[in-house]
C-alpha cells in the first residue's frame, strides 16, 4: 500500500520508505524527514526571478535580495526531479515539513482501497468568485455614473 | 492577610471589584477565547423539544435571503468606496454572541471578528444602569482590540428583542476607510503608538429608538477626514440592519423563538461536527510552514512567522510559537482576535469553501501562540497595519495543508498554491479638485493572484486574499471623485510571476498620478520587495519580490499636452528602462511607502502580485509556455531559460525533442550541482542569523527569540514565552546620523588637507 503526499512523494506502509512518484527511488526512512534522500542546491534567487529593471540604474529589480533570501531546491537524487523549493534566509535550518504517524497511517490506510492518481477537486474557491462577480455585475447594471 | 473568605464575602469583593473597575479595556477572557460558547439554557430548552432538520433548512434559507437583502442594501447605498467593492458584511449572532451566520458574499473576517465586542456589549453593558441594553438601540465600533481586523471598518450592532426577549444580535460592517489616523486613508503604517491610529470607538451606543444620536455623530465627525461618509455611511448600516431586523421577526412569527435559536445553534454545532469529522479524515502527524515578512513598512527588516499544524485524531493544533515579537512602535502588529478572524477566513477561503462560514470553522482548532509576538501583540503598541499578519494568516494554511489533503481518497477542494498576499493598492489622501478633505484606498487591493493548482495555471488577479469578492472598483468614478488619474491599469505584469509546472495567477500594473487638487498624497503597505510573499507548492516558485517605481520632478500632462505620443504605452519596465520622460527622477522603492505629497503629473507605479507556482517548471507542458508567450505574460528568453523549452521565437512552435533533450540534460546538470542533504546542511545551516541581517523570531529552536537590528547594535535573545517588545529607531535618525559621519569624515579630510598646507 502506498500512500501519495505530495505531487513528487509517497509512502510505502509496507517498506516505511519515503518513494519518488516520478521514477519509484526511495528516499529513505518514511518516519524521518524526506529531505535526508535528496540532493539540495542552494539557488541564488536572482537567477530564477531574474532582473527585470536595469541593474545599472536600480538596486531593485524585481530580484529577492540574495541577502536576504535563497531558494533551496530539492531534487530526487534519481531523476533530477525538483521536489521542493524553500525559500529561506541564508544560513537558516530546513524545515521538517512532513512529520507523520506511520503507524496511525497505517491504521488509516487498513480499510482504504489504493490511490494511485490523486483525486481531483472542483476550485470551490475560483467557483466563488465567479458567483460573486456575476452577482456583482448584475447588481451593478444600469448603474448611474 | 485571611486567605480563607466565605462564599459570601467573595462574591461581595468580587462585584465590589467589578463595580469599581477603573477601565473597561479589552477583556483576555473575551479577547482570548474564538471558541463558540457551550449551550445556553434557553438553546437547551428549545433543543430537547427536537428539531426538524427540513424545517431549520427552510429557516436557514430565510435567513440567508435577509442576509443577503441587507448585504445588498449596504452595497448599493453606502458611500465608502470599500462598500461599492463588496467589502463588507453583514451578520447575525446568537443570544450569547455566537456569530451564526453571514451574507453568502460577504466578507467572514468582519464578522468573525464582530463577535468579540458584542460580547463585551453582552457582559458590560446589559447589566450596567447608565447604559443598558433595549429594544431600537444599536452599537457603534471600530477599535480592532475589542474585536476587529483594523480601526478603518466599522460595525452597527443591534440586539434583536422578540416579545421582550433578547432572541439575537444583528450586524453590518464596512472597510469605511477614513478614521483620523496620522496618515490619511486609516491605514497608518506611521502610526507608532496606539493614539496615532486614529479615532477609537470601543462599543458604545449611538442608536436609540432606531435613531442616531446625531450629538455622538458630531463627535465622529470632527474625529475623521470625512465627515459626510461617517455620517451616510452609518445611517445605511442602520438601515440594512433594521431590514435584517424586520426579516428575523418576520421569520420569527412564522416559525416561533423556537425554531430559530435551534437553527442557529445546530448551524453552529453541526459544522463544528463536519470540521472534526475532516479533521479526523487526515493523516496523524505535524506539517510546518514558514512565513517571512520582510518589512515594518519603515524599515526592511525579517520578521518571521512559524506556523505547525499537528493533527492527532480529531484534533487540530495550530503552533505559531517561535513567530517574531511584536513591535512597540511600528504598526505591523496584530492582536491574536484578528489573528484568528484571519485564521478562519484562510481556511474558508483555501481549504474548505463549503462549510458554512460561521465561526464554528475555527472554534474547534486549538491556537497557541508566544504572547507579545507580532501575531498576539497587547499594550500600547500601534497595529494599524495588522493587514501583514494577517494576510499571512490567511494563507498560512495552503502550504500545510495541502500536506495534509494530497492523500485524501476524495478532497473537498483544489490543491492550491499561497495566493499573492500583500495589499498591493494605492492608499490616498488630500484635497479633491471638489475642495473636499478625502482619504482611502483604491480597489485594486482584491485583485490578487491566485496561487497555481495541481491541475491547472493560477487565475488572474482573482479575488482579494480575505474573500471571495472580486470587484476591483471603476476607475471612471474613482477619477470623478478624486483627482487621481490611471496612467495605465489592469494590465498583467509580464514575466512577474510564480514559475511551476503550472504557474501563479498574476497580477495586474497600477499607474497612477494626480490632478487638479492643491494637495494629494499617497501610500503603499506592502512587503515583499526582498523577500518574496507568496509560496510555491511542491517544487514550485514563489511569485518575485515587487517594487514601488516613481518618476518624480515631471508632470505627465504638461508632457502628453506638447507630445500627445510621447509615452503609446504605460508599461512600468518600459517607463523605468527606458525613461522617456527627461529630467525626471526615477527611483525603484520598497512597497512600504508612508504618506509623501505626489505633485501635479508625477508617477508612481505599483502592481498586484503573482500567486506561487505549483510543482517542478521542467514538467510545465510547453504548449502552456507558448500561450504564455502569445499572451504577453512571458518573454522567450525566460520561456528558455526557466521552462527549458526550444521553440521558434516567430511561430512559436516547439521543438518537442530538442526541449525534451534539454530538459533531460537540465535534470542531469541538477544531479550533478545537488549535494546530499546532510552534508549540505553541514556547510550551509549557522548557529544565529546572519549578523548583517535585520532579524526578528525563531532561528533553529522555537523556544528562542531572536531579535537583532544592526543598526542599532541591538541583539537579544529571549525565551518564547517571555517575549518583549522592541522599538526600531526612526529611519530619518538614521538617516541623519549616516549623513552627519560623512560630513564628518569628509570635514576631517578636508582639515588634514589643510594642516598639510596644500
Ligand atoms: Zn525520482
Amino acid at each position: 500500500m502506498k500512500v501519495l503526499v505530495t505531487e513528487y512523494l509517497r509512502i510505502n506502509l509496507d517498506t516505511e520508505k519515503w518513494e519518488c512518484r516520478r521514477c519509484g527511488h526511495e528516499h529513505g526512512n518514511a518516519r524521518e524527514n524526506y529531505k535526508h534522500g535528496l540532493l539540495v542546491y542552494d539557488r541564488d534567487p536572482r537567477e530564477i526571478h531574474k532582473p527585470l529593471l536595469d541593474t545599472q540604474l536600480y538596486e531593485r529589480t524585481y530580484s529577492p535580495d540574495p541577502k536576504w533570501c535563497r531558494i533551496l531546491e530539492y531534487y530526487c537524487a534519481s531523476c533530477g526531479t525538483m521536489v521542493e523549493a524553500e525559500y529561506l534566509p541564508p544560513g537558516h535550518p530546513p524545515l521538517h515539513d512532513i512529520e507523520f504517524d506511520i503507524d496511525a497511517l497505517k491504521l488509516q490506510w487498513k480499510d482504504r482501497k489504493e490511490v494511485t492518481e490523486p483525486s481531483i477537486a472542483p476550485d470551490l474557491a475560483l467557483e466563488k468568485v465567479k458567483h460573486g462577480r456575476a452577482l456583482h455585475a448584475e447588481m451593478h447594471h444600469g448603474h448611474q455614473h | 492577610m485571611h486567605d480563607n473568605i466565605s462564599a459570601e464575602e467573595r462574591a461581595l469583593l468580587d462585584k465590589f471589584l467589578a463595580d469599581n473597575k477603573m477601565f473597561l479595556g479589552p477583556d483576555p477572557e473575551i479577547m482570548r477565547d474564538h471558541t463558540v460558547t457551550p449551550r445556553s439554557a434557553a438553546e437547551e430548552a428549545v433543543l430537547k423539544q427536537g428539531f426538524d432538520t427540513h424545517q431549520a433548512h427552510h429557516i436557514r434559507g430565510l435567513i440567508n435571503a435577509a442576509l443577503s437583502e441587507a448585504f445588498t442594501m449596504v452595497n448599493q447605498m453606502g458611500a465608502a468606496p470599500g462598500a461599492k467593492w463588496g467589502d463588507l458584511v453583514t451578520a447575525i449572532y446568537t443570544a450569547e454572541g455566537n456569530l451564526a451566520m453571514i451574507a453568502p458574499h460577504g466578507i467572514i473576517t468582519f464578522a468573525a471578528c464582530a463577535f468579540y465586542p458584542i460580547r463585551f456589549i453582552i457582559k458590560n453593558w446589559v447589566s450596567d444602569p447608565t447604559v443598558g441594553v433595549k429594544d431600537g438601540d444599536g452599537f457603534i465600533h471600530n477599535d480592532a482590540r475589542y474585536g476587529g481586523v483594523h480601526n478603518t471598518d466599522q460595525s452597527m450592532m443591534m440586539p434583536l428583542y422578540y416579545k421582550g426577549e433578547l432572541i439575537c444580535w444583528l450586524s453590518s460592517t464596512i472597510h469605511e476607510g477614513e478614521n483620523g489616523a496620522c496618515e490619511p486613508g486609516g491605514l497608518p503604517a506611521a502610526a507608532e503608538s496606539k493614539y496615532d491610529e486614529g479615532i477609537k470607538m470601543s462599543p458604545f451606543k449611538v442608536v436609540e429608538n432606531f435613531q442616531i444620536k446625531r450629538d455622538l455623530v458630531t463627535f465622529l465627525q470632527n474625529s475623521v477626514r470625512d465627515p459626510k461618509l461617517q455620517l451616510e455611511d452609518m445611517k445605511v448600516k442602520l438601515h440594512a440592519v433594521m431590514r435584517l431586523r424586520d426579516r428575523i421577526i418576520a421569520i420569527l412569527d412564522q416559525f416561533g423563538r423556537e425554531a430559530l435559536i435551534a437553527t442557529m445553534r445546530m448551524h453552529l454545532e453541526d459544522t463544528e461536527t463536519e470540521v472534526r469529522r475532516r479533521i479526523r479524515e487526515l493523516p496523524d502527524g505535524t506539517t510546518r510552514v514558514l512565513q517571512f515578512m520582510d518589512s515594518s513598512l519603515r524599515e526592511n527588516c525579517m520578521q518571521k512567522i512559524s506556523v505547525a499544524i499537528t493533527v492527532k485524531g480529531d484534533r487540530m493544533i495550530c503552533d505559531f510559537r517561535g513567530t517574531a515579537p511584536q513591535f512597540m512602535n511600528r504598526s505591523v502588529n496584530t492582536n491574536l482576535a484578528s489573528f484568528k478572524a484571519a485564521l478562519a477566513t484562510g481556511l474558508l477561503q483555501n481549504i474548505w469553501p463549503d462549510l458554512p462560514h460561521t465561526m464554528a470553522v475555527l472554534s474547534p482548532i486549538e491556537v497557541i501562540t508566544d504572547p507579545n509576538s507580532i501575531i498576539d501583540a497587547e499594550g500600547e503598541m500601534p497595529q494599524a497595519m495588522s493587514l501583514m499578519p494577517l494576510f499571512k494568516a490567511c494563507v498560512a494554511w495552503t502550504v500545510p495543508m495541502a500536506k495534509f489533503n494530497y492523500s485524501l481518497p476524495r478532497r473537498y477542494s483544489a490543491i492550491i498554491a499561497s495566493q499573492y498576499d500583500q495589499a498591493a493598492t494605492f492608499i490616498y489622501g488630500g484635497l479633491t479638485q471638489h475642495g473636499d478633505v478625502t482619504g482611502n484606498f483604491c480597489g485594486d487591493i482584491n485583485g490578487m493572484g491566485q496561487g497555481a493548482r495541481s491541475h491547472a495555471d493560477g487565475e488572474h488577479s482573482v479575488s482579494p486574499v480575505f474573500g471571495f469578492m472580486a470587484d476591483s472598483g471603476e476607475h471612471e468614478i474613482n477619477e470623478e471623485d478624486t483627482p487621481i488619474i490611471r496612467l495605465g491599469a489592469q494590465r498583467l505584469a509580464k514575466d512577474r510571476v510564480g514559475f511551476g509546472k503550472y504557474r501563479g495567477g498574476m497580477g495586474y500594473e497600477q499607474i497612477a498620478t494626480a490632478r487638479g487638487s492643491g494637495m494629494w498624497g499617497f501610500m503603499t503597505g506592502c512587503e515583499g520587495s526582498k523577500f518574496p510573499s507568496a509560496q510555491g507548492l511542491f517544487g514550485g516558485y514563489s511569485c518575485p519580490a515587487y517594487q514601488l517605481l516613481k518618476i518624480k520632478g515631471v508632470n505627465i500632462f504638461e508632457t502628453l499636452n506638447r507630445d500627445p505620443k510621447a509615452i503609446e504605452v504605460f508599461d512600468i519596465l518600459k517607463l523605468m528602462n527606458e525613461r522617456p520622460l527627461a529630467g525626471g527622477k526615477y527611483s525603484s522603492n520598497d512597497m512600504g511607502m508612508t504618506f509623501e505629497l505626489c505633485d501635479e503629473g508625477e508617477i508612481y507605479m505599483i502592481c498586484q502580485g503573482s500567486g506561487g507556482g505549483y510543482g517542478d517548471v521542467l514538467e510545465r507542458d510547453p504548449a502552456l509556455v507558448m500561450k504564455d508567450i502569445e499572451e504577453d505574460l512571458l518573454s522567450a528568453d525566460l520561456a528558455r531559460e526557466i521552462y527549458k523549452v526550444v521553440f521558434d521565437e516567430r511561430t512559436l512552435v516547439v521543438d518537442e525533442d530538442a526541449t525534451r533533450a534539454m530538459r533531460d540534460d537540465y535534470r542531469r546538470q541538477r544531479l550533478q550541482r545537488g549535494k546530499p542533504f546532510d552534508a549540505f546542511c553541514k556547510d550551509w545551516v549557522t548557529a544565529e542569523p546572519p549578523a548583517d541581517l535585520p532579524y526578528f523570531g525563531s532561528w533553529d529552536d522555537n523556544r528562542r527569540i531572536y531579535a537583532q537590528n544592526p543598526a542599532i547594535n541591538l541583539k537579544v535573545v529571549m525565551n518564547a514565552d517571555q517575549l518583549q517588545g522592541f522599538y526600531m529607531p526612526n529611519p530619518k535618525d538614521l538617516q541623519i546620523a549616516s549623513l552627519e559621519a560623512q560630513l564628518a569624515k569628509a570635514q576631517a579630510a578636508l582639515e588634514a588637507c589643510q594642516a598639510a598646507g596644500r
